[in-house]
């Protein structure tokens, strides 16, 4: 294994810095620029099956609404060469950008029921795909929901999507689990071959200006990073499963604190969204020297090493974490009394 | 051989492309759909019979198409094309050139009308008749299934013949009516046209390797007899025809004949026609000889060359009286051309002694137009064929009051077979009634041993049009080509059809009726008017009644209602077992919303459920209750001519307007769709009068003209309706006065561009509320009232109001109003505004398109006159001249000022030398001179009445030209920039004083969504499936070089401003202007709602940058180019990504669509570039004008 080689879901990376999700990868082009970059891998921007279909709903709408209707024009469009696929977009994105890297390309899904989950992911492995993040981005706004319905429509759409493809499957999971550790190695349990730490919630922002609600994603901080690193270090030693980190990776500070806690590989957005993809290349040029400046001869020799230990007691951990954090924040801002 | 349910352009088009190798198209209703199969077919790489994929190119004009043919022949290509009507007659030169060289080729033609005392899209066969005399032989067919036959007989027989062929069928009854056909597969088209056929074809053709020439000049000499020369190849024709129509037979089993004869063999009545009217005439002739009459008739159909043997042979020897019937007129003709071709065949064998007795021959016309021929009237035909001395000349079914040449019959008889079920359906366009109907004609007419026919009648607008289904159902194939009367079903989907129309014009004793209704079922008889509740009574109507809107809103599937209403029509009207029925809307509904998705699916399966559960049959009273009458189509005050005809046309009951009530030159009042109030929409625009800033906004963007403004003292509003509202006026000097914005609602569409528009967003309430805003009005009452208030205010004097803004032109009163355009169309708010600026002096000429459309066609116009009687005059000639048309308007305008000038220079002591030179004096650039002088020339015709003299009457017939004219030449893109380029061209370079206006969608939109060469480079469109390969042209750019040539690019949704500026100034411009105004439309595929951001998008896209090219700058040494929109702020992606037009290729052929985004966005960022250097550059780089 060379100096920086990882493996992140079976996967051979040349190093362990990842292009996540986002919006660099709209066209072959973009894809290319950033595996140029140098990055290990890529994944691309979620497939979100659910729009699609409502977009080719609204387009199906648009061509009906005024044909039949006047004597010289019964339709405004010519029949489309093909039968319309809404995912066919997508689909051939992945499949021209896969064909057009060095690198693996990771497809990212989210789709509304399980036909739909199931479909989508076969479809985007034949579309070449080495790997398969499914992107369960599900808030129960309907409080009548239990958390145990919740866990169970995760793990069956882990089961459903694993049972029909080859390629590896990660879950892109939420903090937000009564026992996230636990539901953790149960989606693992149900077939993931890895987890990626943590979707974030789009929360709704208001606007006091023109006093109006609107949705908003901010690109993610450094202080986004603690609850990911914290669950990557708690699971480390409790599963072979790959751990991407993502969320709060501005620095190679950033990255290496990850790899630290135990992180097959460190994804990010925002940080390339911020400062251009070519940032990447930073990035990864300083985890290198970070390396070489400590003696490192590969990313295993320090991965992990700040993770909780198999043998200790998690709780005692995590409530010796609670107790220095308060000791550091009396420090800091005084007594919290 | 494979049965299916097409109609008659699919039918043609399937034999013609499948044995073709190239087709050269260009678009015109209604033979569009034959190039639209062709070149959609080609785009998915099906091949031809020979294994080739045909070649299809779109070119800028039928007559760069014929062009393409001609040349593509002379290769030695098997080429062919489709059109009609005026496409038809531009290719007549070509088609000499063609027959002349006696090259084999077929055009199909859907018969057509042609433009004459006003345009008509409908049927006949006055095009066809305008190239007999081309050298094309001539084969017509009659039927849907014939459309089919007659295409693959005419390829044969032209490459055995080496004459070229004209196919052709009527307009509308045959193209666009679907049937069950048989289809030829492509072994059996290739057995009948076998290849080497083909290669005989192609060694016909010019080559280097085996040179000679062909198109020769040729002198007194020789012309004559190379005239002459291909005589016997026309001789031949006739055989060779039919011993294709033999191998047809053989192959197809169908058998035709040049001429058929049918109806008794010792019949003294006789018929002769071509077309879909001899299927009328056979199936009366079939029930007229088994009640015993002696009637026959002969259907022709080699018209060219005349099979004259044949023709004799079949016309029976014991015929006393024969008519033959023209679907043509040719005025001042001694009959038209089918009768004289038979009489003189007759007579010329009666004379040689080759026929004994000779009939007495007389002429007919019937069905210009697609006007109905029935067998009723074709019974009164028969009848007249009785009398002792029947008219020599006569028409049918109409009321010729005038020249009394028309026959009477008796409407009311009816021929058809029982076991046919015969339905109707009144449906709005938006409401998928039509759709819905074709799915059950497909459903029905795939069932063994079933047939079924559909024919649908849409009214002439583009939004809330009316559209009537005639379907047929029966066990018996369906020759009925007519509409369906004694229906055994009527739907009505709508109540506010029957508000206002008979729609049981077509019922008989016991037909089922289903009503839409929004009533409850106790009370929906009772709503009823009062005259269809009689009718239902009197027929023993069976009354069934859904509120299919809430039962489709209920589904999920908003205003949609036809799944609802199809499954009704399953469920009552026994056309087939119930639970089968049901089950076969299913199925149909899952392959036709398979595209939309499950969800789609469940919902529209729900409604079918639905709807039988909410379906019930009425209890119908023995007597009428309530009393209520039928809206009238026009209000009580209307002028009379309105009253008398264009209501009848509204009422759907022209077609027994008399010839009597017709202008007779296509002269029509203006300005009558103020008097149709149409109320298609029950959500309409609503004034906040309290948020309001009165910026103006709404009122110039709305497409329809319903947002009206005034200002007046406070104390006109003495009188006033409660409801009315009155704001203060917000403006300095005019203290105490009041501001109204009435909003038209009966005539509102509801297209919402008023909201998008208005720049207020009041305190409280929903983030999207307005000052203006679309809400639901069922009950207009309120409104009318206060429109009628509203009306009694006088309109602001123009001086009085500061129109270089936008805010001052919501005073200025719109000359266009009401059109039946598209809800929110993005055209005819332009055409609004120079109404308002220049209506009251302005003359129109409109090129054939949309805007001639929704602005000239019958029932009702929306160019209208102001107090003064003063308005556009409009005119539309032809799609392809309307630039040299507009010219010649222009020209004839200076004629008259030069004349009216000269006399009054030359009656300058009677007339007096103040009044002379303040009238030859006056400048006329500004609104105030304009006024001014129009006073004076008022003055001058006041006192022009009191003087005498040949020079005063003279100036009298001219006097109006002494204020300055407005010439506008209006059109679409596929106009400007494809048709008529060379005229738009030409005038612009001929310096004249014309303005220019292109509405431009950058496609064809009223013939359907084709390409034009404005169409932007990855837009999908009809003739470009596959994307846009080429730029758009840049005509701003092209029009620039000329330096005398004022030019501007508008996008009113982007910068209003500069779009008034541009209009004032293209006017104002004593030179050629030309203004490109971006017009969004429902061909782009968006929410017609956000037309006006998809406006924005194109300019800050860099799509539609802003311009405008100024000579007069020029000329006092400034830059003329300005460069109005600021740099490009959004990517090119970004506006696409709004508009279903770019986004179906990439849902296509997504790396295509990103290549072509790619190079766009190249294209976009090399024009800017451009555009800013010419923007920067010393007007010394820019072209000077000529002193003139």
């Amino acid at each position: 294994m060379g100096f920086m080689e990882t493996t992140y879901l079976g996967l051979q990376l040349r190093n362990p810095l990842v292009a996540s999700a986002g919006p660099l990868t709209q066209t072959v082009d973009q894809v290319k620029k950033l595996a140029g970059t140098g990055v290990g891998a890529i994944v691309m921007h979620s497939m979100f099956a659910e729009r699609l279909r409502r977009d080719a709903a609204h387009d199906a709408d648009l061509e009906d609404s005024y044909a039949e209707s006047f004597a010289e024009a019964t339709s405004y469009f010519p029949t489309p060469l093909l039968e319309p696929d809404p995912a066919r977009n997508y689909l051939s994105l992945v499949e021209r950008s896969a064909a057009a890297i060095p690198i693996p390309l990771i497809a990212s899904l989210n789709a509304a029921d399980v036909g739909s989950w199931t479909t989508y992911a076969k479809q985007l492995a034949d579309a070449g795909a080495s790997a398969l993040e499914c992107n369960i981005y599900f808030v129960p706004g309907d409080v009548s929901l239990t958390g145990a319905e919740v866990e169970a429509r995760h793990l069956e759409i882990v089961a459903a999507v694993t049972s029909v493809v080859q390629i590896p499957v990660a879950v892109k999971m939420s903090p937000y689990f009564s026992s996230t550790g636990n539901f953790a190695l149960q989606l693992i349990e149900a077939g993931a071959y890895g987890l990626v730490l943590f979707n974030r919630f789009l929360q709704p922002k208001v606007l006091v200006s023109k006093m109006a609600v609107v949705s908003g994603l901010d690109l993610s901080t450094p202080a986004d990073a603690h609850v990911p690193r914290t669950w990557i270090a708690t699971l480390r030693n409790q599963t072979h499963a790959s751990l991407a980190a993502t969320s709060g990776v501005d620095t190679v500070g950033d990255v290496v604190a990850y790899l630290l806690a135990g992180a097959d590989v460190v994804m990010t957005t925002s940080a390339l969204v911020r400062h251009g993809a070519g940032y990447a290349e930073q990035l990864i040029t300083g985890l290198s020297e970070w390396m070489a400046s400590r003696g490192f001869k590969s990313v295993n020799d320090f991965r992990g090493k700040l993770a909780v230990p198999l043998d200790a007691d998690a709780n005692a951990y995590a409530r010796a974490g609670y107790v220095s954090a308060l000791e550091n924040a009396q420090e800091t801002y005084g007594s919290l009394a | 051989m494979s049965r299916v349910i097409i109609d008659g352009n699919e039918a043609a088009a399937s034999a013609s492309y499948r044995l073709n190798e190239l087709c050269s198209i260009y678009p015109i209703t209604p033979s569009s759909t034959m190039a639209e199969l062709a070149d959609e077919w080609a785009s998915l790489g099906r091949a031809n019979v020979y294994g080739t994929v045909p070649t299809v190119i779109e070119m800028q004009s039928e007559g760069g198409a014929a062009g393409a043919l001609h040349g593509a022949l002379q290769g030695g290509a098997l080429s062919t094309t489709f059109t009609a009507s005026q496409g038809l007659l531009l290719m007549i030169p070509n088609m000499y050139k063609i027959a002349g060289e006696l090259t084999s080729m077929v055009l199909n033609v859907a018969a057509r009308s042609l433009a004459a005392q006003g345009l008509s899209i409908y049927g006949d066969h006055q095009d066809v008749m305008a190239v007999r005399q081309t050298g094309f032989a001539m084969l017509n067919s009659s039927s849907v299934q014939e459309a089919h036959d007659m295409a693959a007989i005419s390829q044969l027989a032209t490459l055995r013949s080496r004459v070229p062929f004209v196919h052709f069928f009527d307009g509308f009854r045959t193209s666009h009516e679907e049937n069950s056909v048989e289809l030829l597969t492509d072994d059996e088209l290739r057995a009948l046209v076998p290849e080497d056929l083909v290669r005989a074809h192609r060694r016909r053709a010019l080559s280097p390797e085996h040179p000679y020439i062909r198109g020769t000049a040729q002198n007194p000499d020789t012309y004559f007899q190379g005239r002459e020369s291909a005589n016997s190849y026309y001789d031949a024709t006739p055989g060779i025809v039919t011993e294709a129509m033999a191998a047809f037979a053989e192959i197809a089993g169908r058998d035709y004949h040049l001429v058929d004869y049918y109806g008794a063999a010792d019949a003294e009545r006789v018929i002769l026609i071509m077309g879909s009217g001899a299927h009328t005439v056979r199936s009366t002739v079939e029930h007229l000889v088994a009640k015993g009459e002696k009637v026959g008739v002969v259907q022709l159909r080699l018209y060219r060359p005349l099979p004259t043997e044949d023709l004799l042979a079949a016309i029976p020897s014991t015929a006393k009286v024969v008519a033959v019937l023209d679907r043509t007129k040719e005025p001042g003709a001694g009959g038209e051309p089918l009768f004289l071709d038979v009489a003189a065949a007759l007579g010329e064998a009666h004379a040689a002694g080759r026929r004994e007795h000779l009939p007495l021959l007389v002429g007919g016309r019937y069905g210009l137009s697609s006007k109905e021929f029935t067998p009723a009237m074709v019974v009164g035909v028969y009848a007249e064929l009785a009398k002792a001395a029947p008219r020599p000349r006569f028409t049918v079914g109409i009321n010729d009051d005038v020249t009394m040449l028309s026959l009477d019959y008796d409407p009311s008889i009816d021929i058809e077979d029982p076991a046919t079920l015969r339905a109707v359906f009144y449906g709005l366009g938006s409401d998928g009634t039509v759709g819905a109907n074709k799915n059950s004609v497909k459903i029905i007419g795939a069932i063994e041993d079933t047939y079924a026919q559909g024919y649908y009648v849409y009214d002439s607008k583009k939004s809330g049009s009316r559209t009537v289904s005639h379907l047929r159902f029966g066990p018996k194939p369906i020759e009925a080509p007519y509409l369906v009367s004694k229906a055994g079903f009527i739907g009505v989907h709508h109540w506010s059809i029957l508000e206002r129309m008979d729609v049981l014009e077509f019922a008989r004793p016991g037909t089922i009726l289903l009503i839409n209704t929004p009533h409850s079922d106790e009370d929906t008889f009772a709503q009823l008017p009062e005259p269809m509740q009689a009718k239902i009574i009197a027929l023993g109507i069976e009354l069934w009644a859904i509120d299919a809107n809430t039962v489709a809103r209920k589904a999920g599937m908003g205003r949609r209602t036809n799944t609802v209403l199809q499954t009704c029509f399953f469920a009552i009207s026994q056309v087939l077992p119930r639970a089968a029925a049901i089950d076969a809307v299913k199925a149909t509904i899952r392959k036709t919303y398979a595209k939309k998705g499950a969800d789609v699916v469940a919902k529209n399966e729900a409604a079918v459920d639905a709807s039988v559960e909410h379906l019930h049959k009425l209890a119908v009273p023995v007597g009428t209750s309530g009393a209520k009458p039928m809206i009238p189509p026009v209000p009580s005050s209307a002028p009379q001519f309105v009253r008398d005809v264009t209501a009848s046309m509204l009422l759907g009951t022209g077609d027994q307007l008399p010839v009597s009530a017709m202008p007779v030159d296509g002269t029509y009042p203006s300005g009558t769709t103020k008097y149709e109030k149409r109320n298609i929409s029950d959500f309409v625009a609503t004034w906040d009068s309290e948020s309001c800033i009165q910026c103006g906004n709404c009122a110039f963007v709305c497409p329809h003209a319903v947002l009206r403004a005034k200002y007046y003292t406070a104390a006109t509003l003495d009188g006033a309706p409660d409801s009315f509202q009155s704001a203060p006026l917000n403006a300095a000097g005019f203290p105490g006065s009041r501001y109204t914005l009435q909003v038209y609602a009966e005539d509102c569409t509801g297209c919402g561009l008023c909201t998008e528009a208005c720049p207020v967003k009041p305190d409280g309430g929903a983030s999207t509320r307005r000052a203006i805003n679309v809400v639901p009005l069922p009950d207009k009452t309120a409104e009318i009232e206060n429109v009628k208030f509203f009306e009694s205010i006088p309109v602001n004097r123009r001086s009085r109001v500061d129109f270089a803004n936008v805010r001052g032109t919501q005073f200025l009163e719109p000359l266009f109003e009401f059109s039946g355009a598209c809800s929110g169309c993005g055209e005819t708010p332009y055409l609004k505004l120079l109404t308002q600026l220049f209506g009251g002096r302005a003359t129109v000429a409109n090129a054939t398109g949309c805007s001639s459309i929704y602005g000239g066609n019958l029932p009702t116009t929306p160019w209208s006159s102001n107090k003064y009687g003063r308005g556009p005059a409009w005119s539309n000639s032809l799609f392809e001249d309307n630039a040299e048309f507009g010219l010649g308007l222009r020209l004839a305008a200076d004629l008259h000022t030069t004349n009216a000038r000269k006399r009054l220079e030359q009656l300058r002591a009677e007339v007096g030398n103040e009044t002379v030179d303040a009238i030859l004096d006056a400048p006329q650039m500004y609104e105030s001179e304009l006024s001014q002088q129009r006073a004076r020339v008022e003055a001058l015709k006041v006192q022009l009445d009191s003087m005498s003299g040949p020079g005063v009457e003279d100036l009298r017939s001219v006097a109006d030209h002494l204020l300055r004219r407005s010439v506008w030449i209006v059109g679409g893109d596929g106009w400007a920039y494809d048709i008529g380029s060379a005229g738009v061209d030409h005038v612009l370079a001929s310096g004249r004083n014309v303005n220019i206006l292109v509405l431009d969608t950058e496609v064809y939109s009223n013939t359907g969504g084709q390409a034009s060469k404005s169409t932007p480079m990855g837009a999908v469109a009809k003739f470009a499936a596959g994307g846009k390969l080429t730029n758009k042209k840049d005509m701003a750019l092209q029009a620039t070089a000329y330096g005398n040539v004022y030019v501007a690019r508008v996008a009113m949704g982007a910068d209003p401003q500069q779009t008034l500026k541009a209009f004032r100034e293209a006017e104002a411009y004593d030179g050629p202007s030309l203004i490109l105004a971006y017009s969004h439309c429902i061909a782009h595929g968006i929410d017609m709602r956000k037309g006006l951001d998809q406006q924005y998008a194109a300019v800050a896209s860099g799509h539609w940058p802003l311009m405008r090219y100024n000579p007069v700058l020029r000329e006092s040494g400034k830059n003329p180019f300005l460069l109005d929109s600021p740099r490009p702020r959004m990517r090119l992606r970004d506006y696409h990504a709004k508009e279903l037009r770019f986004r179906m290729l990439a849902d296509s052929d997504p790396e295509a669509a990103e290549h072509l985004l790619e190079l766009g966005q190249e294209q976009v960022n090399r024009r800017w570039a451009e555009y800013e250097e010419m923007a920067t550059r010393g007007a010394e780089r820019f072209a000077a004008v000529a002193k003139g």
